[in-house]
């Protein structure tokens, strides 16, 4: 359920001062979303359907397209279940553990958030593409990091990790080790009382951050752009396509596909509204 | 003590955190059965000895030993101890039944077992109708009655509890006070509890261990404690004490008008002379008692009355009156009184003294 926002209450003396600035200021904000935000999704909508139905199928089938959306969907499952693991661990070691640099390793956290994701990729370029630090072993080994898939794995899991992070740290600290404690003075191992009582309380945390990670994944660009070579039918995701398409003036399918991800998104934050409420609860 | 098997024992026991000292050569016994209570304001270091002996806290030196064993080195999931925490630590996630059950599904025991031991724990702890209920839909006194449950389910040797009635209200406390001394009596299981407020510790345990500043002050029974508080820190904690602190001159001691004699005492000694309210007695007659003084203000304190007084010399005293006292003769501010004080003692950091007057 969309959080339903609180009726203004209403102000029985006429239009005061105070009443026109609150007018006013709600205007600005109703206008804001709908240039910036409803405007160009239908905007989308009605390019996408400007020729009818048929083309737009047509559009959607054809052989690059479902490749780029297999393509987005494997990358951005694959980079889900690292950003999961790695995040988990990170979490933890962060919230539990004190130890030297454990301020700087916080801060490192967010550095995926304050460096393009264009960068970012350049960074895999050099660690292991062609002359990179670690292309000696990758090719005796036979791997092929850059231009394949998983280069593009590799990027999507840098840009998207700190969600996973983020959103279990307060979590895991408001939870406590009480809890854990009771568990361990009634018997049960670690292991046990991470599984039976840890994970089950931070799960709406942890599920809120896989989601985040999941949409942000699947609508990553540009690291994704340097490392894959944008190999159409190889190593083209839907956001590349997108890309090409309208470089090739195929609106119809680029309209088309940038209609598929916004719809993909918007499910997506309405899955967010509901797990948010859990979360809140579950903080308490 | 009454000669039953030494259950727990702590030798010279040493926690320091950092540079701070939270437990300082903590030694004592507890025999099987025995309900304890370790007092002390906060800080004191009651809930690290507490946590030391479920092994949550590692000594920094010294020994436990349950039924004769060091456990220093057993981990706190072998030492099969049931412990309830200052805010009960339930698991959110599960019903009330599965709280109780999760020490008995991790020990693997069967389901049936498991049904017919929670049920008898619901019963025992008038819970029965709330096992499928969660956590957030309890009311306090219920939340720590089923802390209670899940730490006995499994049959510990030993239960620790950790303030557990600090953080539920006046008179859910007092019911919670008696549900524990009732379930002792039921099941005598080993118990020692920690807590900040002397009347719940009095009111609750068989014996008392108090605390300062990471260091036993001391134990004994709580008359024995109220009666004959061993140190300055005691007496001052334990109920209300009228304190006066002043040097010896010819084995006596004087402030105001009041004198107390101490025998043996060296001249130029400073002392402190502690007496219970009680020991104030009053009379509206100025011929009874040789002192004078003037009532300053009188408090209702639901069971009795305690008369505040200022004696010529400008000492303040608090004498304690019961209701049929008050009820003979009902003290107004700023009336004169005579006043004697029946019993006094000497507080000393190591011998104590009693004394008639």
């Amino acid at each position: 359920m969309l959080p339903s926002h609180p009726e203004p209450a209403k102000t029985g003396s006429g239009l005061g001062g105070a009443a026109i600035s609150r007018g006013f200021l709600i205007a600005v904000v109703v206008g804001y979303l709908l240039v910036l935000l409803a405007g160009p999704l239908v905007a989308i909508v009605l390019e996408a359907f400007d020729q009818g139905l048929a083309p737009l199928w047509a559009a959607l089938t054809q052989p690059d397209v479902l490749h780029a959306f297999e393509m987005t969907l494997w990358i951005s499952l694959a980079a889900v279940l690292l950003c999961t693991l790695f995040g988990t661990v990170v979490a933890f070691v962060l919230v539990r553990q004190r130890f030297i640099g454990r301020a700087f390793l916080n801060g490192l956290v967010d550095l995926p958030f304050a460096v393009s994701p264009v960068v970012a990729g350049l960074m895999y370029i050099l660690l292991f593409g062609q002359q990179g630090w670690f292309e000696p072993w990758l090719e005796a080994a036979g791997i092929k990091v850059i231009f394949n898939w998983p280069g593009m794995v590799l990027a999507t899991t840098f840009v998207a990790i700190p969600f996973v992070i983020r959103e279990l740290m307060p979590v895991l600290q408001a939870v406590g080790l009480d809890q854990e404690q009771a568990a361990h003075t009634l018997g049960a191992s670690r292991w046990t009382t991470f599984w039976r009582v840890t994970l089950p309380s931070v799960k709406w945390g942890l599920f809120y951050g896989i989601v985040l990670t999941f949409a942000r994944a699947m609508g990553e660009f540009g690291a994704v752009l340097v490392v894959s070579g944008g190999i159409s039918g190889r190593t083209e995701t839907a956001t590349l396509f997108i890309f090409r398409a309208l470089d090739e003036r195929q609106q119809v399918a680029g309209t088309g596909v940038a209609l598929v991800m916004a719809a993909f998104s918007f499910s997506i934050l309405i899955v967010m509204e509901l797990l948010k409420s859990r979360t809140q609860e579950a903080a308490q | 003590m009454t000669g039953a098997p030494v259950k727990l024992e702590l030798r010279e026991l040493c926690k320091l955190f950092g540079s701070v000292v939270a437990a300082d050569r903590v030694s004592f016994r507890v025999e099987e059965g025995e309900l304890l209570g370790l007092l002390g304001p906060s800080g004191s270091g009651k809930t690290t000895v507490l946590r030391m002996i479920a092994g949550l806290e590692t000594p920094s030196s010294g020994d436990i030993f349950i039924d004769g064993q060091r456990v220093n080195d057993v981990p706190v999931q072998e030492r099969n101890i049931g412990f309830v925490f200052q805010h009960y630590a339930l698991f959110k996630h599960m019903t009330v039944f599965d709280n109780i059950a999760f020490g008995l599904t991790v020990k693997k025991w069967g389901k049936r077992e498991i049904a017919a031991r929670v049920q008898e724990l619901l019963v025992l702890l008038s819970l029965e109708g709330l096992e499928s209920r969660y956590p957030h839909q309890l009311s306090g006194g219920q939340r720590q009655r089923v802390a209670i449950a899940r730490a006995l389910a499994p049959n510990p040797s030993l239960l620790l509890l950790d303030e557990p009635f600090g953080a539920v209200d006046a008179k859910v406390r007092q019911e919670l006070r008696e549900w524990l001394i009732r379930l002792h009596d039921d099941l005598n299981v080993t118990s020692l509890f920690v807590t900040h407020d002397q009347e719940e510790a009095m009111e609750v345990s068989n014996r008392l261990i108090v605390f300062n500043k990471g260091q036993v002050e001391q134990i004994g029974v709580p008359s024995q404690v109220y009666e004959e508080p061993a140190t300055e820190f005691v007496a001052r904690f334990i109920g209300v004490m009228n304190i006066l602190e002043a040097e010896v001159k010819d084995e006596k001691v004087r402030v105001g008008p009041l004198e107390f004699s101490v025998p043996g005492e060296a001249d130029g000694k400073r002392v402190q002379i502690g007496f219970r309210p009680y020991a104030v007695k009053l009379s509206p007659d100025p011929a009874v008692f040789r002192l004078r003084a003037v009532v300053k203000h009188v408090y209702f304190l639901g069971v009795a009355y305690r008369v505040e007084i200022e004696t010529e010399g400008g000492v303040v005293l608090r004498s304690r009156l019961n209701k049929e006292e008050y009820r003979e003769y009902p003290y107004q501010t700023g009336q004169k009184v005579s006043f004697a004080v029946a019993q006094f003692r000497v507080l000393p950091r190591d011998e104590a003294l009693v004394s008639e007057h």
